[in-house]
């Protein structure tokens, strides 16, 4: 059963890792430069670098991210609607135990998916390993071209490190599950891209950041740390804490009360001088303060681990699903 | 008579629909059995239930003593050659007998490749690229190569042209004359059945019409014909099947435990075409006073 269902992989796998090596070579071209470049000039190599990294940056944070999504949709969605299409599954369930036809596939195909996504998060996360670094040292500073973003901020969270993995698994067997439950591949496969985003999307915006509780400051607003005033009026301050990855913030007045900051806030000069200087001492010695909700950015291996074990859990519980479902319901 | 499959009160239900209802059948081990009946009679969901490929909604079937695709051990027992003979499009002939070679405890490697060989199968050849008589040749090889105890072909030849249904029908007799193989084979058409089946079972609407060996049944019917006919005046142990009436004449298809002979009747020998015609169309009356 192995042997048929690599039979059946192996064109495919061959150019899912051959696509993963020529990035893998890409970025191990120019990796050493990179990381030759930020021993040289520390945080502020991101200005050194050119056209050409700002492409490989974008092109391997986009490959790791949408890596999960494709896999789900081309190798999870067809799996077994592929064979009841072709009527296949017909002479496989002559040939052996259904369940083990579904769990051979499952097993397989799953962990060809987890090494190619791996593999390919792996070789990411190191080149961008002095990029990362960088713009964690320089947070909140103006940003370099495309090197904006912290490892903690949603869109470079997830193309980092092992989480990856995780995705690759979920996508898969949620894919295959959903092929089994409606068995018709087109339909699997746009169901599959959809629910799968929304289920990323809310990870990202939603529960993440509840997945450890985050600390607390509460910092002075000045003209210096003040980055925006929305149209209601509310403040975003910028903490010191390089890379850090803030969840919430509010104004508090003196009793510590959260409070709508005072609107003539919005009239103090932001460039430093006397007169701003003014502004801001006065908004202090009223008592108000900014309270500001994070998690700093050394959590992040921490955040990594735990959302990748949510994924596992996961994909495991609907490999669970499919199996039984198929030993029931599917003729 | 020991029963290779042995269904009691099987039934199987899509959503709303029952595609067998209240099934009770023998089939004698042995024996090469023809199962005829018309579309939507229920064949195809009995074989699928018989190869385990469905699990029965209601009732139980046992074959070879055992539930159906319970174990390796029990799938190993049955081979089966389901509708349209699926094969892996993109796996060549040589690779499926190695796929049947790994999963299959007792495979018999020799059969396979020499059935190939001299079918003229070419080895490197992808399945896809098969014509679609190759195809069901090589669906059965693998069926026959399991060495199974029961060989289910579930209308191996109704998507074939006539000269590839002879090749398979023909492939089919020699494989399975002088082995200790029980052999069932579904078909709309009588006349595959009478080429190859030795025993006869009728299904319409999940129930059995007529079952029986080939030669008995034809030596028990008789076609009849006389101007007047009554089909209830007819004598003890004769039993009319169908009736076909002109203004002039009435012949019935009858089932007779006693000679025929003798009651000035015109007596002629029956046809299995028009036997099993004969118990297909007597049925159609039953359900249309259910409704």
């Amino acid at each position: 059963m192995i042997w048929l269902t690599w039979r059946q992989l192996r064109t495919q796998a061959a150019v899912v890792f051959g696509a993963v090596a020529v990035l893998a070579a890409l970025l191990l071209a120019t990796g050493p430069r990179i990381a030759h470049l930020y021993h040289a000039h520390g945080r502020a190599f991101l200005d050194e670098l050119g056209r050409t990294e700002s492409g490989l940056y974008l092109i391997g944070t986009f490959a790791v991210l949408f890596a999960p999504a494709l896999i789900g949709t081309f190798w999870g969605a067809p799996l077994v609607t592929r064979e009841l299409d072709a009527g296949t599954h017909r002479l496989a369930w002559t040939l052996t135990t259904r369940t083990r036809w579904l769990l051979v596939k499952l097993g397989v195909v799953g962990l060809v998916a987890i090494a190619a996504t791996g593999l390919l998060s792996l070789v990411v996360t190191w080149w961008n390993g002095p990029i990362d670094a960088a713009i964690a040292r320089n947070s909140g500073a103006p940003g370099h071209g495309v090197f904006l973003l912290p490892r903690l901020h949603a869109l470079v969270f997830d193309t980092r490190g092992v989480v990856p993995i995780g995705y690759a698994a979920f996508a898969f067997v949620l894919g295959v599950t959903i092929g089994v439950v409606i068995r018709r591949t087109l339909p699997a496969m746009a169901l599959l891209l959809a629910l799968f985003t929304v289920v990323q999307v809310t990870m990202a915006l939603e529960a993440r950041s509840h997945l450890l509780p985050p600390d607390h400051v509460t910092t002075t607003i000045t003209s210096a740390n003040l980055m925006l005033i929305d149209i209601s009026g509310n403040l975003t301050v910028r903490i010191d804490e390089p890379g850090a990855w803030i969840v919430s913030q509010h104004t508090v007045d003196a009793a510590g009360q959260a409070v709508s900051p005072p609107s003539w806030v919005g009239k103090c000069p932001l460039e430093t001088g006397q007169a701003s200087q003014t502004c801001f001492d006065r908004l202090t010695a009223l008592g108000y303060r900014q309270r500001v909700a994070y998690h700093p950015a050394g959590r992040f291996w921490t955040f990594q681990w735990e959302e990748t074990a949510i994924y596992l859990v996961a994909a495991l519980c609907l490999a669970g699903f499919c199996v039984r479902w198929i030993r029931r319901r599917v003729s | 008579m020991s029963a290779v499959l042995r269904a009691r009160g099987l039934g199987k239900r899509y959503r709303r629909r029952w595609a067998l209802a209240d099934c009770t059948l023998d089939i004698p081990a042995g024996r090469v059995v023809g199962l005829v009946g018309p579309n939507g009679a229920g064949k195809s969901t009995l074989l699928g239930l018989a190869a385990g490929l469905l699990t029965p909604t209601t009732g139980t079937i046992q074959v070879c003593g055992e539930r159906p695709g319970a174990d390796p051990a029990q799938l190993a027992k049955v081979g089966f050659v389901a509708q349209d003979t699926p094969t892996y499009a993109r796996l060549t002939v040589a690779e499926h007998l190695t796929l049947g070679s790994r999963l299959i405890p007792g495979w018999d490697m020799r059969l396979a490749t020499e059935r190939v060989r001299r079918l003229g199968l070419p080895p490197d050849q992808r399945a896809g690229s098969l014509s679609g008589g190759q195809r069901a040749q090589l669906a059965l090889t693998l069926a026959l190569a399991k060495r199974p105890r029961l060989l289910i072909l579930d209308e191996p030849v109704a998507a074939l042209d006539p000269l590839a249904r002879n090749e398979f029908l023909r492939e089919l007799s020699d494989a399975v004359a002088g082995r200790e193989i029980s052999v069932v084979l579904s078909s709309h058409l009588v006349s595959d059945v009478e080429r190859v089946c030795d025993h006869l079972i009728v299904l319409v609407g999940s129930r059995v019409q007529v079952a029986g060996d080939v030669r008995e049944l034809l030596a028990a019917h008789h076609l009849i014909g006389a101007p007047h006919l009554d089909p209830a005046a007819l004598p003890p142990g004769v039993h009319a099947v169908s009736a076909d009436r002109t203004d002039r004449r009435t012949t019935l298809l009858v089932r007779a435990d006693v000679p025929v002979d003798g009651h000035g009747w015109a007596v002629t020998p029956v046809g299995l075409e028009d036997l099993v015609l004969a118990y297909m169309s007597r049925s159609t009356p039953v359900l249309e006073e259910q409704r």
